[in-house]
């Protein structure tokens, strides 16, 4: 029987930014095919977590591995697609829809080659899967908030990577957008790849999420199934709402009961 | 006209000209999608101490000044990735260190002050066939290096973290960028001058955005708008004895504002992006 190894493994992990420990012993897997969402409060360290995840922030303990390997060895870069955490997509200098979308495939291309026709197409693909193929000429500046949000989407999608990881792409998006955002996800979770994604509230990907792992102060709170989750908040809800006389909170949130 | 081409020394100047008119904005569109504008001024000053280290040693001044500038440059990148030293400062920093030490040095070297001119105003005109030779190679290996590795390049400038997750090697993209920018300094030491050379990094870029659209298309007009802004100056210099750096540097002044008239009127013309 050949066992293959998670995606993503963040084995008690700990990280210090500015001298302050901002992770405490972290531990978290995304197994082949599963859609996590990371919730928790602004200030929990769920940024921090999924950019030490990525090897954008440094630990100062346990280990991170990316499909079995440790992250300092990790070579195979493309089968990790990434999504910052930010709206705006704009530099110094113009850039179209396509550029940006392009650089996603920097992982597969070959340094002083022009992009191949696998190139081409996994850049239509990810446009496609977002509805921005009609805009791939236009400069990224000319696009409102939502649509930069796409186009980073895009350029992770282009990556034709199998571990997914988001940090909070729907930060700034309208509902709509978001609706979009929730059935692009699901073709992705459909079509076998993970997804490690941050988010402030679950709103529409809820019905897609097979796991929700809640940080609070830097500590894992709650890992496991989201139904779970939404009985213990709102239980707390009620628990609050006996003490305060405020109704509970609809849905659940990381702003919310954690 | 034409009989300016019966001087050898203008033949080299057109040359020079040549070369640096591609190779500045060729890295300088790198530089303004970083938003590091000004780092080629600071550069330029660092370089002038080479130049004087040139001028106190005995080497020609264009080899010491490439070497010390782009030891600059990485210790410029050195500072943004690992010190607590914010971009500005360390520009600054470089600024001030560059003068102080290229004065400093030629001082000790017996030599006034006004021996530098030639390289903080250019002197295109005393261009040597060595000069020319040094000038030609690293010109070439500039604009190649820039064109080939553009797509690196730019992820590197687009979005440094994305970049780094997609496993590029980004210290090393970033020290080639300062490097690169150190040595086209050098390139156009003798052709604007020191003072002036960062202005031919960035202002046919900034002329390119005004009627641009895409990273290729800015990227490409800058090397036509260098080129043509480089040429132009020597032949003006030339016909009404200016100096060949400012009229350069004014042409390529005047290429923006144009542009930028061009450019205002056709967006105002143009329909908006679809939604």
């Amino acid at each position: 029987m050949t066992v293959t190894s998670p995606p993503l493994a963040v084995e008690g992990v700990s990280v210090a930014l500015d001298g302050r420990l901002v992770l405490h012993d972290v531990s978290l897997t995304v197994h082949a095919g599963e859609f996590v969402t990371l919730l928790g409060a602004n200030g929990s360290g769920k940024s921090t977590l999924v950019r030490a995840s990525v090897g954008l922030v440094p630990t100062i303990g346990g280990q991170v591995l990316l499909f079995g390997t440790p992250l300092a060895d990790f070579t195979d870069r493309a089968r990790v697609g990434y999504v910052p955490q930010r709206t705006r997509a704009v530099a110094g200098v113009p850039a179209t829809v396509d550029e940006v979308v392009s650089s996603g495939r920097l992982s597969r291309r070959r340094w002083f080659m022009p992009r191949t026709q696998a190139d081409r197409a996994a850049v239509d693909a990810a446009l496609d899967r977002v509805d921005l193929a009609h805009l791939r000429t236009a400069p990224v500046s000319e696009l409102s908030g939502g649509q930069q949000q796409r186009v980073l989407i895009a350029r992770a999608l282009a990556t034709e990577a199998e571990l997914l990881v988001m940090d909070e792409p729907t930060a700034g998006v309208d509902h709509d957008n978001q609706q979009d955002l929730a059935a692009l996800m699901g073709d992705l979770v459909k079509d076998g790849t993970s997804v490690l994604l941050v988010a402030h509230e679950l709103g529409p990907m809820g019905p897609l999420i097979d796991r929700a792992v809640v940080l609070e102060s830097g500590r894992v709170r709650y890992d496991g199934a989201v139904d779970h989750l939404l009985d213990e908040a709102l239980g707390h809800a009620a628990h609050t709402h006996r003490h305060t006389g405020e109704p509970p909170r609809e849905g659940i949130s990381g702003e919310g009961v954690w | 006209m034409l009989d300016l081409l019966d001087y050898d020394f203008m033949r080299r100047a057109l040359l020079a000209a040549v070369f640096t008119g591609l190779a500045a904005p060729a890295i300088g569109v790198f530089l303004v999608h970083r938003r590091l504008a000004l780092l080629g001024d600071g550069l330029g000053h660092v370089a002038l101490t080479g130049v004087a280290l040139g001028l106190l040693t005995g080497v020609a001044p264009l080899v010491t000044a490439v070497i010390v500038a782009a030891l600059g440059a990485l210790l410029i990148e050195f500072l943004r990735a690992n010190s607590r030293t914010s971009g500005d400062v360390a520009l600054a920093m470089l600024f001030y260190g560059g003068i102080a030490g290229g004065v400093l040095l030629t001082n000790l070297a017996d030599e006034s002050a006004a021996s530098l001119n030639a390289y903080l105003f250019g002197s295109i005109t005393t261009v040597s066939d060595g000069d020319l030779i040094l000038v030609g190679v690293l010109g070439v290996a500039i604009v190649a290096l820039c064109l080939g590795l553009s797509p690196q390049l730019f992820a590197v400038c687009q979005d440094e973290e994305h970049a780094r997750v997609s496993g590029l090697p980004v210290w090393l993209l970033s020290a080639l960028i300062s490097v690169l920018a150190a040595v086209t300094i050098t390139v156009a030491m003798r052709t604007v001058g020191l003072l002036l050379v960062s202005a031919l990094m960035v202002v046919p870029v900034a002329a390119s955005q005004q009627i641009t659209r895409s990273f290729r298309s800015t990227h490409l007009v800058a090397m036509v708008i260098g080129l043509a802004a480089a040429l132009g100056g020597v032949v003006a210099s030339y016909e009404v004895e200016t100096s060949p750096g400012p009229t350069i540097v004014m042409l390529a002044i005047a290429a923006f504002a144009v542009l930028a008239i061009v450019g205002a009127s056709r967006r105002r013309f143009r329909p908006t992006s679809p939604k």
